[in-house]
């Protein structure tokens, strides 16, 4: 992987970003009511609607106001939320190192446990343990996040059972315990759907490898059988499955605003939900750009793993 | 159709999409109560002989409401996918058919808007058209767009510089008549075999707009509307709650097994 490659990538990420911004700026400009009228009510005078414009800078053609609004971004300027009156950098820097939390206590959950389960199922291919963990895993795509959500509140946080809280978030000073019982539902939720579709891609994979000419061969060589799956079998799926699992972050990312709005997981999609119920404008259009750079920077992390496992993988 | 029967897979989501269908079109006509009648005395009970499913805070009959919930969140999944077919199977197959710099640019378009997730991307248009079924479902259209724009793109391409179209460019045909009579039908496979796992994604997506207050609104039965109804009272009947969700995950199920099955049986090097 030569550095002119990584340059390349980190300019297309650029261009993502351009072409989010657009979209999100263009939906945003479009929003009925304009920003002064949210910002002062619906009783302002027209007087006091044309000054703050003004202020605001709402009278400049749109592609100003766009212009404006990307240089902040890039700058660190990301304007104040009209609702709760703070800077909109600060309140996403805090919302999101608390999804981050979430996402990768749920990325470490589904690794530990969607690999191992693809990898019997491929090895146990066509017995009960396959027809299981394929049952799951189809099973498993097809509940929302919502749905598991509530079903995991009502089983495992009810008032008579109250095994876990039900929401909220405790931060590590609290103590580790408090900190991760909040953790477990949330991470729970955004695991599911997650491990069964991850766990289905590792065990076609695995299959796949396991009737390859080179895994005959290192079993007439007479190596043991660990030896085959752990060194010659799951190396060679491992990078489909980096694959597989760089693109669920999207879902990842998707999945975060309904199990944050559920559990009240102060983290950046309980917070974009908010913007988007109370129209915060510069909140929905910094948020919107974060998640999407979160998304466009984690797969292309995910493909230099991918050439690091695959040697045959080179990105000129 | 008959392969498709034989093979485990579509065999299981045929029938549960069969008895889907069967709640879709008659679940108004078999549901033995008024869904929206209440039953005062009888609020929150659990499964008995009256009420096969129980009852809600209303004293609502569940069984009753998912069956005439089923048409809202079925239409729901199927309607958005079509649009989003329709629309980003158009644009795909421009791209790929014309190729260049348009498709360099749409191109690059849509990788950007594929950075959003799908939910995000919904909720966002969802917010400038304002809540409601309709609404709702435009938007998972819109969403759904790029995705499949790609993929109708990608056989375009794999089928553009085949000997048949080759040979009609070469009898001189239109491009119009090559794209509509010559590519387009060879691209139709792939696209319905995305389109059937996209509505089992519709549908958890409609729901889920549903549940957050932005799709479908009271007093539809919308299953994800039940659920975000039924909340409050979830400790106390979980069933309120815990029969909508199933409905949807079979639902979902069912699409997706059904996708899965076509995938396999259109596409001989799937098969493992």
């Amino acid at each position: 992987m030569s550095a002119a490659y990584l340059l390349r990538r980190l300019a297309a990420i650029l261009i993502v970003l351009l072409i989010v911004s657009l979209t999100v700026f263009s939906i945003t400009q479009i929003l009925p009511g304009n920003a002064a009228v949210m910002i002062l009510g619906e009783y302002a005078t027209p007087a006091q609607l044309q000054a703050l414009e003004l202020k605001l800078g709402l009278d400049q053609p749109w592609y100003i106001q766009y212009w404006r609004w990307f240089s902040g971004m890039l700058s660190g300027d990301w304007g104040v939320s009209m609702r709760l009156s703070q800077p909109v950098a600060a309140l996403i820097g805090e919302a999101f190192w608390r999804s981050a939390a979430l996402a990768l206590a749920s990325l470490a959950t589904v690794t530990l446990i969607a690999i191992p389960l693809g990898i019997l199922a491929a090895l146990k291919r066509g017995t009960i343990v396959d027809l299981v963990i394929g049952l799951f895993a189809y099973v498993g795509t097809a509940v929302p996040e919502f749905v598991t959500a509530t079903l995991l509140l009502v089983f495992l946080a009810g008032p008579d059972r109250g095994f876990l809280p039900a929401g909220g978030f405790a931060p590590l000073s609290e103590g580790i315990g408090a900190a991760l019982s909040h953790v477990v539902l949330p991470a729970a939720t955004l695991s599911l759907i997650l491990t069964a579709h991850i766990a289905r891609q590792v065990r076609s994979e695995m299959s796949d490898v396991l009737s390859s000419d080179y895994i005959r061969a290192a079993r007439l060589k007479g190596l043991s059988e660990r030896s085959v799956v752990l060194r010659h079998a799951l190396r060679n799926a491992m990078a489909p499955a980096v694959a597989v699992i760089s693109l669920d972050i999207g879902y990842l990312l998707g999945g975060i605003l309904v199990v944050e709005e559920v559990f009240a997981w102060p983290g950046l999609g309980r917070l974009i939900i908010y913007a988007l119920q109370n129209r915060d404008l510069p909140v929905i259009q910094a948020a919107t750009l974060v998640l999407a750079f979160t998304y466009a920077l984690s797969n292309l992390v995910s493909d230099i793993v991918i050439a690091r496992l695959d040697p045959r993988v080179r990105y000129a | 159709m008959r392969e498709l029967l034989r093979h485990p897979t579509g065999l299981a989501g045929a029938v549960l999409l069969a008895i889907i269908a069967v709640m879709t079109i008659f679940g108004p006509l078999i549901a033995p109560y008024d869904p929206q009648q209440f039953h005062p005395l009888s609020r929150l009970q659990g499964p008995s002989v009256a009420y096969w499913l129980g009852t809600d805070q209303f004293g609502r009959d569940i069984l009753s409401r998912i069956l005439t919930g089923a048409r809202s969140t079925i239409l729901f999944g199927l309607g958005a996918t079509m649009a989003g077919v329709a629309a980003g199977g158009a644009i795909g197959l421009i791209a790929g058919a014309i190729g260049g710099a348009v498709d360099s640019l749409i191109m690059r378009l849509l990788d950007g808007l594929l950075a959003v997730p799908d939910l995000l991307f919904t909720l966002l248009i969802v917010t400038v058209l304002g809540g409601g079924s309709g609404h709702a479902m435009l938007a998972v259209a819109i969403a759904f767009m790029p995705g499949l724009a790609r993929i109708a793109r990608s056989t375009v391409l794999s089928v553009r510089t085949r000997e048949f179209v080759l040979a009609a460019q070469a009898r001189g045909e239109s491009p119009a008549y090559v794209i509509a009579c010559e590519i387009m039908p060879n691209t139709i496979a792939p696209i319905i075999v995305e389109a059937t796992i996209r509505v089992s994604f519709a549908i958890m997506l409609g729901a889920t707009l549903g549940f957050l207050g932005l799709g479908a609104q009271p007093p539809s039965t919308e299953w994800g509307l039940m659920i975000a109804e039924a909340r409050q009272y979830m400790f106390r009947n979980p069933i309120c709650v815990a029969a909508p969700g199933v409905a949807i995950a079979l639902a979902a199920l069912g699409f997706n097994l059904l996708g899965d099955a076509l995938r396999d049986l259109t596409d001989p090097r799937g098969r493992r």
